[in-house]
């Protein structure tokens, strides 16, 4: 999950990492009112989880409350590369003298954790890498033996960082390491990390990513989740435990394995190029494949207007296909008069001629058996164009 | 010959008394895995009975391995777990520990991981993987015995249904050894660990690599094909429909920015002279030909 910039500033403050007074407003008159209990002079920020946001006008100084009040009704309501902005961050305005970089993340290719450290911080770090990558220090972290002081030190010193901030960026570094560790985070990036006109470090800007996998042990993250934004129907599919993402297509995927069903949608894309249909959904019914299951998945997508057809590809691994069967029979018997688009199956694998037998002789107006993936997938494209 | 396992391969369940893992220790030893005994913390001592063999559950791997001879072993234990038992593992110097568990948090898996590197002694597959399987040899894992039987393509994959598909794709010709790798952003075992094992087996003759968005390890896969096999490989990618910034399913399935989109990952890979299938029937076609060609 990635977490708003206000709700990145709360976690770090919450941890010791120094940050300005920022509070979220949802109304013009929330903001006017936390910019007047931080004195007047502020900067109004759109909270979208998308980069570009002070291109677009997202991010205005405002010299008092009343033009923090202007400022945030300009700013809420706003479409930011396709996201509404429906509140704003109010950030306590500070003179800054310099602005550095300072990040933890997940290593994917090097299997372990990275630190990078930058005295130029402000612009992407791609930027930085690409223009002074000499300023740049990327420093790999075991995560069994973390960041000491002395690591810290030796990051700080290797990002070039002015010797009158070192100790404090030392503090930052040991401060992020502990919270990315205690919040089992997979991204944790100050950028810019700023020396304010006064010399002291602060974290001005922030990006979180926390491991959904890891929730189980942090029950304070579901306060986290934005329910706002939320596609509806993936949050239909989230309360039912599906594993659920909303396309812009016309034909509905329902598959088993999450390999399997990304493949399902490229497979649907290339056959509906020819009639100018692309898939609807994600959907990962997992190994279970249930008739409940089955009923919750093909409800989800027949609640989506946009889908015209419905394509269920399943292999039969541990499931067998005749248990998947009967599962989409009396899927279609609960969800009666609600199911209208026609369906595609596509059975292979593990029983697979008992499963094709039970659709046979179901006999369902709505449902089609194709034998191969490649087919059925035309065929659910084809349908999904008329 | 097959990698990483063969029909001497001596298996602990761990986890073997949860429901998952008796169910699927059934289905190992009924594929002609050997499987010899179970770990559960705590219920050292007891035995249980699957499949009309009597297994003994120890309270930890050392045990296991000192009164066994286990090599090898299959976790089945949940997320808040799943360390510790691939720690106790990895202590026991088992030689291959395969991690099925999904929703493990990438920093128990980064921790364990950095653990058995530091060790030097233990080859971690996956988490959130199948497993492996080498028909008629051993099945460590959850992945179906049926589906084809042995032959001489050697298979990787992140992916457990499409390795399914694919073997099912591939069952007029067989496989030595398939191997589901797993789909989360930290695994112990990559495509190149494979690649170098399947390349180096006297037994496999060609390799089919499935891949999918996110990361950029079939991108380095690439360029060891490049320097190192000699085999053909033929490819697939799934993720070209996947937007941006959205997790599709495994926990690693994920596009940032330009990073790890499945155009990028297949470009790289036809650079090197794999062929790569636009779908698995596609990828399944063009290994038959190389095959059918080396035949004729």
């Amino acid at each position: 999950m990635d977490l708003f910039e206000y709700q990145a500033r709360d976690l770090f403050e919450s941890h010791g990492v120094p940050v300005l007074g920022g509070a979220v407003a949802y109304t013009p008159e929330e903001a006017e009112a936390a910019a007047e209990s931080m004195g007047g002079r502020v900067v109004v920020k759109a909270q979208v989880k998308v980069g570009g946001r002070g291109k677009a006008g997202g991010v205005k100084l405002a010299e008092s409350a009343s033009d923090a009040k202007e400022k945030a009704t300009a700013i809420l309501g706003m479409d930011i590369k396709g996201h509404i902005v429906n509140k704003v961050m109010i950030a306590q305005a500070a003179p800054i003298e310099a602005e550095y970089y300072l990040a933890i993340l997940l290593d994917r290719a090097n299997r372990n954790f990275l630190v990078m450290a930058s005295v130029a911080g402000g612009m992407e770090i791609e930027e930085v890498a690409h223009k002074t990558p000499e300023k740049l220090a990327r420093i790999g972290i075991d995560p069994n033996i973390g960041i000491s002081k002395e690591k810290a030190r030796e990051i700080v010193l290797a990002g070039q960082f002015p010797a009158d901030v070192v100790d404090q960026v030392v503090d930052v570094l040991l401060k992020l390491w502990a919270a990315f560790v205690a919040e089992d985070a997979t991204l944790m990036e100050i950028n810019p990390l700023v020396k304010t006109s006064d010399g002291k470090v602060v974290a001005l800007d922030g990006k979180v990513t926390l491991d959904d996998s890891a929730d189980f042990r942090h029950l304070d993250h579901e306060a986290l989740i934005d329910h706002a934004s939320a596609n509806p129907l993936e949050a239909a599919a989230k309360a039912k435990n599906l594993n659920y993402v909303k396309l812009d297509g016309q034909v509905g995927i329902i598959g088993n394995g999450a390999g399997l069903v990304m493949s399902t949608l490229d497979v649907v894309a290339y056959a509906g190029e020819k009639f100018n249909v692309k898939p609807a959904n994600f959907l990962d019914i997992g190994g279970g494949a249930s008739a409940q299951v089955m009923a919750d998945g093909l409800g989800i997508i027949l609640g989506d207007p946009d889908v015209r057809s419905v394509f269920v590809n399943v292999f039969g691994g541990i499931t067998a296909c005749d248990a998947v069967a009967n599962g989409i029979v009396q899927a279609l018997e609960m969800l009666g008069d609600k199911a209208t688009k026609p369906i595609v199956v596509r059975l292979d694998g593990n029983n697979v001629l008992e499963g094709r037998r039970i659709l046979n002789e179901a006999a369902h107006p709505l449902i089609q058996q194709v034998d191969t993936m490649d087919g059925a997938a035309a065929r659910a494209a084809e349908l999904a164009a008329k | 010959m097959a990698i990483f396992v063969n029909e001497n391969t001596k298996v602990l369940v761990q986890g073997m008394t949860g429901s998952e893992g008796t169910k699927h220790t059934a289905r190992m030893i009924k594929s002609g895995t050997k499987i010899v005994g179970g770990v559960t913390p705590g219920k050292g001592g007891q035995s249980v009975e699957i499949e009309g063999v009597t297994l003994p559950v120890f309270n930890n791997v050392t045990e296991a391995v000192a009164a066994t001879g286990a090599n090898a072993s299959v976790v089945f234990v949940p997320p808040k777990f799943a360390k510790a038992a691939v720690i106790d593992a990895i202590d026991a110097k088992l030689p291959l520990v395969v991690v099925i568990t999904e929703g493990i948090p990438v920093h128990d898996s980064a921790a364990f991981y950095a653990y058995a590197v530091a060790k030097g002694t233990t080859r971690l597959i996956g988490p959130n993987c199948p497993g492996l399987i080498s028909p008629g040899k051993s099945n460590l894992g959850i992945i179906p015995a049926d589906i084809t039987g042995p032959g001489r393509i050697g298979l990787v994959s992140k992916s457990g249904t499409l390795t399914y598909q694919m073997m099912y794709e591939l069952r007029d010709f067989g496989i030595s050894t398939a191997v589901g790798i797993g789909g989360d952003p930290i695994i112990g075992t990559t495509h190149i660990d494979c690649l170098r094992a399947f390349q180096d087996d006297p037994d496999t003759d060609a390799i089919v690599m499935i891949g999918e968005i996110g990361g950029d390890a079939e991108e380095r896969a690439a360029a060891f094909i490049a320097e190192y096999v000699t085999k053909p490989v033929v490819g697939y990618v799934a993720g070209f429909t996947a937007p941006e910034g959205k997790t599709m399913g495994h926990a690693g399935a994920i596009v940032s920015g330009s990073s790890g989109t499945a155009a990028a990952k297949q470009s790289a890979l036809e650079a090197v002279g794999v062929s790569v299938g636009k779908t698995p029937s596609e990828a399944a076609q063009l290994m038959r030909t190389i095959l059918n060609n080396k035949k004729g």
